[in-house]
């Protein structure tokens, strides 16, 4: 009977450590927003948030302080745009070759090496951006700046590709058989039978990995860092150099900001920007989903 | 009759095209990579040798070694595995086996966790950066440390190691569970004796993939604080550090072509390392579902 006493308070102790690994998950994500929340707000104590919206210059380290996040958004917007450019069609169209045409084996090489390139970091690719990708383009457009946005760009996009791929062929390859098969049997070419009918069915699961795509090109620091440039700006050029939300946090943090400062503040409103961008792509990503589990039963 | 034959033609013409196209974007995505990697190793290589890994850091280029960076990113490792590895597998242990039934199940905390890590795994790894910078290095007081450092990156990849548990947990077979429920095992020593060890390569194939992406991270890093020159090894927990992937930046951001020479040759220590494990991680898993079937 002792025994079995001291086995259950035993056991309870486990259960109740592994509760506390649970809460401590929860804290970690409500001391984040926390964080964010608290500085942003004091940013607006200060900064009107009309003045943060419609400003249309970026220069909260100069003498003469403008906090219009327009050019942030525009430097982040057009370095994505050139990323998805070069990785969601280009990945979808490689990830439906891989699970419909390509032979079990090439499929079974591709899908690791796929993932394990994924793996490579930023850092390393913001090198190839700086010093490979750039002067060859350079050659191309003769007037092109060292820092740009085309560069990082096409850089980040071959970053995602292997995500975009790998997980689009897993969506693909979960459409049930029958489906392309009762295509095949009215006649349908592969071809037809892939676009007519495995592809709209796979479709939430590619929506999803272009989405996650789109979330890591907005949030990517190193990249954009080392090869885009410090100039926030507000114009459309993919040659010219330009600043990203990420780039700019790194910026500041690589100062000395004393603590408490606008400055630092403002680190924490961009921040806090993609934080919510990533949250709003998530959210979304997740109501595909169960919009579609709902449809189905 | 005839303009079906010639659509399904079309069809055909489509396809051939279709499979040259995506064979061409193939082909074209892997060569340039493998185009990239050869050039950083041709630019690398020649700095490459056994002074440059166990030298200290310099203004002059050709004696400037990774020492500091290297033993940086190991104490990194070393903290970011203690603080991450048990909250992740406890969180996922929790979820999978005792949130539905016993003295603490709790849907409500359940549904949070599962919605908040499945959040916190997209969050850019710059935002914890911040999250460090406030609460580690300024709240919690540690300066910009080590720890500091290794308790940011935890935080940054505890969702991975969480993420892959849960998934290796719950592939575990339920009839395991009843077989040793039916000897008589309690909850505790079923999940100890049985769902852990099963679950092992998964919990282990995730825990592989989130060190691999501590060790590549510098941009949290360079965030809460990293310097981004150490003269010195970290000694201790409380020490300035660098770690390798700050280094590599830093070098790479100076204007003379000898620190980029030096970033690549950096580049060439970590890049081999990262991709081993990172093929470690996959085939293990693989062979795991492989197993599992």
């Amino acid at each position: 009977v002792d025994l079995r006493h001291s086995r259950s308070l035993f056991e309870l102790f486990f259960e109740f450590l592994l509760f506390c690994c649970a809460l401590c998950s929860i804290a970690l994500v409500l001391v984040l927003i926390a964080v964010l929340g608290w500085e942003s707000f004091s940013f607006f104590r200060e900064v009107p948030i009309t003045r943060f919206l419609f400003d249309l210059e970026w220069t909260p380290l100069f003498a003469q302080k403008n906090y219009g996040i327009l050019p942030l958004l525009l430097g982040t917007l057009q370095v994505t745009v050139v990323a998805l450019t070069v990785a969601l069609l280009p990945g979808l169209l490689v990830a439906v070759y891989l699970s419909e045409y390509s032979s079990d084996r090439v499929r079974r090489l591709m899908k690791p090496l796929l993932e394990v390139l994924a793996g490579i970091p930023t850092v390393i690719y913001g090198y190839f951006a700086l010093l490979t990708v750039t002067p060859m383009l350079q050659k191309l457009f003769p007037g092109m700046a060292s820092f740009n946005a085309i560069s990082p760009g096409i850089v980040l996009g071959l970053m995602v590709l292997p995500l975009v791929t790998s997980l689009s062929e897993d969506a693909l390859r979960n459409v049930p058989f029958k489906m392309k098969e009762s295509a095949l049997a009215l006649g349908a070419s592969r071809l037809q039978a892939c676009f007519q009918v495995v592809i709209p069915a796979a479709l939430p699961g590619i929506i999803s990995s272009f989405l996650l795509a789109f979330s890591r090109a907005i949030g990517e620091t190193m990249i954009v860092t080392i090869a885009a440039g410090q100039s926030p700006r507000l114009g459309i050029n993919l040659f010219e150099p330009l600043q990203t939300m990420t780039a700019y946090i790194v910026q500041v943090s690589m100062g000395d900001v004393p603590a408490g400062s606008i400055e630092y503040r403002t680190i924490f409103i961009v921040g806090g920007i993609l934080f919510l961008f990533t949250l709003l792509i998530n959210t979304v990503n997740s109501m595909l989903w169960s919009n579609r589990r709902g449809s189905q039963r | 009759m005839n303009r079906r034959y010639h659509s399904f033609e079309r069809w055909k013409v489509a396809e051939t095209g279709f499979k040259i196209v995506s064979i061409t974007l193939l082909t074209s995505a892997l060569a340039t990579l493998f185009f990239l990697i050869l050039d950083l190793f041709l630019d690398g290589s020649p700095r490459l040798d056994w002074n440059f890994i166990t030298g200290l850091p310099s203004r002059f280029p050709e004696n400037a070694g990774i020492l500091p960076a290297l033993v940086g990113t190991l104490y990194l490792v070393g903290i970011t595995i203690l603080f991450s590895f048990p909250i992740g597998i406890g969180t996922a242990l929790y979820l999978e086996e005792y949130s539905d039934r016993g003295p603490f199940a709790n849907r409500k905390i359940r549904h949070l966790v599962e919605v908040n890590l499945n959040n916190l795994a997209a969050v850019p790894s710059i935002v914890f950066g911040l999250l460090g910078l406030v609460i580690f290095v300024r709240y919690l007081a540690l300066g910009q440390t080590l720890l500091a450092g290794g308790l940011t990156l935890a935080a940054l990849v505890m969702p991975i190691i969480f993420i892959a548990s849960r998934e290796a947990i719950r592939a575990v077979p339920h009839s395991l569970r009843e077989a040793s429920y039916a000897l008589g095992a309690t909850r505790w020593q079923t999940i100890y004796y049985h769902v852990l060890p099963s679950a092992l390569p998964g919990i282990l194939s995730g825990t592989i993939l989130a060190v691999s992406r501590a060790i590549g991270e510098a941009a949290p890093l360079l965030v809460m604080g990293a310097y981004v020159y150490i003269s010195f090894v970290p000694e201790g927990l409380d020490s300035p550090f660098t770690a390798l992937p700050v280094q590599i930046f830093s070098w790479l951001t100076r204007p003379q072509t000898d620190f980029q020479s030096n970033a690549a040759a950096a580049i060439l220590v970590l890049l081999p390392l990262l991709l081993m494990m990172n093929g470690l991680a996959i085939w293990l898993r693989d062979r795991n579902a492989r197993r599992n079937q």
